[in-house]
């Protein structure tokens, strides 16, 4: 989704510069104050966009890191945590400044963040400097693992893995012969469906698409075109406004073809657009893991946490925030103190974490890449689990 | 190639004449205003687009829970259309009143009229996105609002290859069936005479007793109208509208008015047709993204060979 949020970050900009420069200042300045005595409290900080457009996606792996940290202090142990809070309004233009005041005045050990991938691009070279290791719960531009950084990590797979995901796990769970690739004419969009169509073309199934302006609201024509061709699966690369509408049409003529789409469309506001009815048995596929009508295990036993904590269920990207920080306070339990101690332990760790088995490649990606399907049924999202297990009921 | 021509070619036709007819019906309204006042009116998308709402209003108060057939089914469209035909004729004057007369009343050149009426229909998009949608009917804004489903999507009959489902042929018949009624006022009342007369020469209708005030309110009272019912029809399509739907479809139907010739009632009506279906068959071969380019190269090429598009005359000259 690094589309929408770019556009989003340089909305906010200008009106977010004055107010979160107050904000940010504030929330760290007060703390670091009563730390100087202290001593065994260490600092992580957490980075990203917590009260501005898109802090929807924010605030959830925000609680999940804060909950994370809550439950060890509880635990009374000798090395105490603290999370600083760090709001950047998603911005790469705040995120820097604030990154250098997190390193040189509060000291921070570790970072949880930056949650958008401009920020983490526009930060990473000044943690790398500083010599602090980072973890971001949510930022999935693929470009951000080739720089080098040694100190930079991330525990969401990248947009690239997800196309190839959706195709693998469909025609796993549905062995198509025909398969039809839509997509509107948005850059994630067409990158998404260009992934799907060289996917199933390499798996030997019949491929056809089409693509649509992002401002039609009549696909009448797509819809011809999948009706000719007859597919086992349709799958659309794009925002889920335009996938309720498509997949309204598609039913509307009776395309009873399974119909798939990523996290773009992984929203209930494809619910509402398509009508329960047609959205009932569509995919959606994830980076994230949101743990969606879970009732038993370890999701099930966070959802009960989270809700106690915030009294609200967990959303997007709030698993990967909570094992974003456990990673972080296994290290420091381990015995590191320092940011190269911290970054050499998380390097080496292996998690079994509430979103997935983590553990990180010399890049700092996921050393496995796990996309999470999720299936609309009785007109509500729920997850089916890993896009490699995952089966359609 | 060939092959997907012969298997598109008829859904695609259905599909076109549908999209086609909403056009048509939005241009009427473009091509009536401008054949009057020789304005552009652009804030009609918007009075479209309170169509749109206005039948997502009635459906709500009568509370439509499942899909109707027969007599209720009629009985509500005719509902529907009324209503719908009632709020944006009502808005298309009361635009009139507050964004033209003025400017007419005073001489101002037309390019003020023209960014009036550009004024006009953002202040009525974000007054719908900022107050009416969450006011009235306690939904976001800036989204697609849904619309609950008041027809079936059952295949009354096929042609070749092609389903034709009961809503698109009620889309078809009831553009129909409106566009020929007015057709038929403009050409045979005495209201219509009123009308074309005052776009033929407005000085001389008024020295032969036409009141031009009545008639500019009454033409955009007939275009709101026919947007009115274009609102309907969408909704009850496509069933998902949002507060600058207008746009675009705005764009096109004014297209389709330009195509068929501004300023005539029957070259709107072909026009919205012509636009609908030459999207859709081009779609066939080059692909959806491609439909505003080869609709907007047609108009080109028409243009270039008729610069008064294709039936050419304007309003004062429609004869029935």
């Amino acid at each position: 989704m690094s589309r929408k949020r770019m556009v989003a970050t340089a909305a906010v900009l200008a009106g977010a510069l004055v107010l979160t420069a107050c904000g940010g200042g504030g929330s760290s300045s007060a703390p670091a104050g009563g730390e100087e005595g202290g001593g065994d409290t260490l600092k992580i900080g957490f980075m990203g966009d917590l009260t501005g457009e898109n802090s929807g996606i924010v605030i959830p792996p925000r609680n999940g890191a804060k909950l994370a940290i809550d439950e060890y202090n509880a635990t009374n142990p000798a090395q105490k945590l603290e999370m600083v809070e760090y709001d950047s309004q998603g911005s790469a233009d705040q995120a820097v400044p604030l990154a250098t005041q997190a390193i040189q005045q509060d000291k921070i050990v570790a970072l949880i963040g930056p949650a958008f991938s401009g920020e983490s691009k526009a930060v990473g070279p000044v943690l790398e400097q500083g010599g602090i290791p980072s973890i971001s719960a949510s930022a999935t531009n693929p470009g951000l693992a080739q720089n080098g950084w040694k100190f930079w990590h991330r525990v969401v797979a990248n947009d690239s893995d997800q196309g190839p995901a959706i195709a693998d796990f469909l025609t796993r769970a549905k062995s198509p012969t025909k398969a039809y690739v839509i997509s509107d004419d948005q850059e994630y969009s067409v990158g998404l469906a260009d992934a799907m169509f060289a996917d199933f073309q390499a798996k030997g199934v019949a491929v056809e698409r089409d693509q649509f302006a992002q401002t039609a609201s009549d696909y009448s024509s797509t819809v011809a075109k999948v009706s000719a061709f007859q597919p086992d699966v349709v799958v659309y690369g794009g925002y889920y406004a335009q996938a309720g509408r498509l997949l309204k049409q598609l039913r509307d003529a009776g395309v009873t073809a399974t119909f798939a789409s990523g996290d773009g469309s992984l929203d209930p506001q494809l619910i509402q657009g398509a009508g329960a009815p047609a959205a009932e048995g569509a995919v959606l596929a994830c980076p994230c893991n949101i743990p969606y009508g879970a009732t038993t295990g370890p999701l099930a036993d966070f959802t009960t946490r989270y809700k106690a904590a915030f009294n609200t269920d967990p959303a997007i990207y709030a698993t990967e925030g909570y094992d974003s920080a456990t990673l972080f306070i296994n290290a420091i339990k381990g015995g590191a103190t320092t940011p190269d101690a911290i970054n050499t332990a998380i390097s080496t760790a292996t998690l079994d974490g509430v979103s997935k088995k983590i553990a990180f490649k010399p890049n700092g990606e996921p050393d496995v890449n796990s996309i999470f399907i999720y299936q609309v049924k009785n007109g509500t999202l729920g997850l089916l689990g890993q896009s490699t297990e995952a089966t359609l009921g | 190639m060939i092959d997907d021509f012969t298997q598109q070619f008829l859904p695609s036709t259905v599909g076109g004449l549908a999209i086609g007819a909403i056009y048509a019906l939005v241009a009427l309204g473009y091509t009536m205003v401008y054949g009057v006042l020789r304005l552009i009116n652009f804030a009609h998308s918007e009075i479209f687009m309170i169509g749109c709402y206005a039948s997502l209003l009635v459906v709500i108060t009568v509370g439509v829970s499942a899909p109707l057939t027969g007599v209720a089914l009629l009985g509500m469209l005719l509902l529907l259309i009324l209503v719908a035909a009632a709020f944006s004729g009502g808005a298309a004057m009361l635009l009139e009143v507050i964004a033209y007369r003025p400017l007419r009343r005073r001489g101002a050149p037309r390019l003020a009229a023209l960014i009036s009426a550009i004024g006009a229909s953002l202040f009525l998009q974000e007054l719908f996105a900022l107050f009416v949608i969450p006011g009235v009917f306690g939904r976001p804004g800036r989204i697609d609002t849904a619309v609950p489903r008041i027809v079936d999507r059952d295949v009354l009959f096929r042609i070749g290859n092609a389903d034709v489902r009961t809503d698109q042929v009620i889309v078809l018949v009831a553009a129909v069936i409106v566009m020929v009624l007015l057709d038929q006022l403009v050409a045979r009342t005495r209201i219509g005479r009123g009308i074309r007369a005052t776009a033929q020469d407005p000085e001389a209708a008024v020295l032969m007793g036409v009141n031009i005030d009545t008639i500019v309110r009454l033409t955009f009272l007939l275009g709101g109208a026919m947007a009115g019912v274009a609102g309907v029809l969408y909704a009850m399509e496509f069933e998902n509208i949002r507060f600058n739907i207008g746009f675009i479809l705005g764009i096109k139907a004014f297209t389709a008015a330009v195509l068929g010739g501004i300023g005539n009632i029957r070259g709107a009506l072909l026009g919205g047709v012509a636009l609908g279906l030459v999207e859709n068959w081009g779609a066939i071969f080059f692909g959806s993204q491609w439909k505003d380019v080869i609709a907007f190269v047609i108009l080109v090429v028409v243009l270039l060979f008729r610069p008064t598009g294709i039936l050419g005359e304007s309003l004062q000259k429609a004869r029935a």
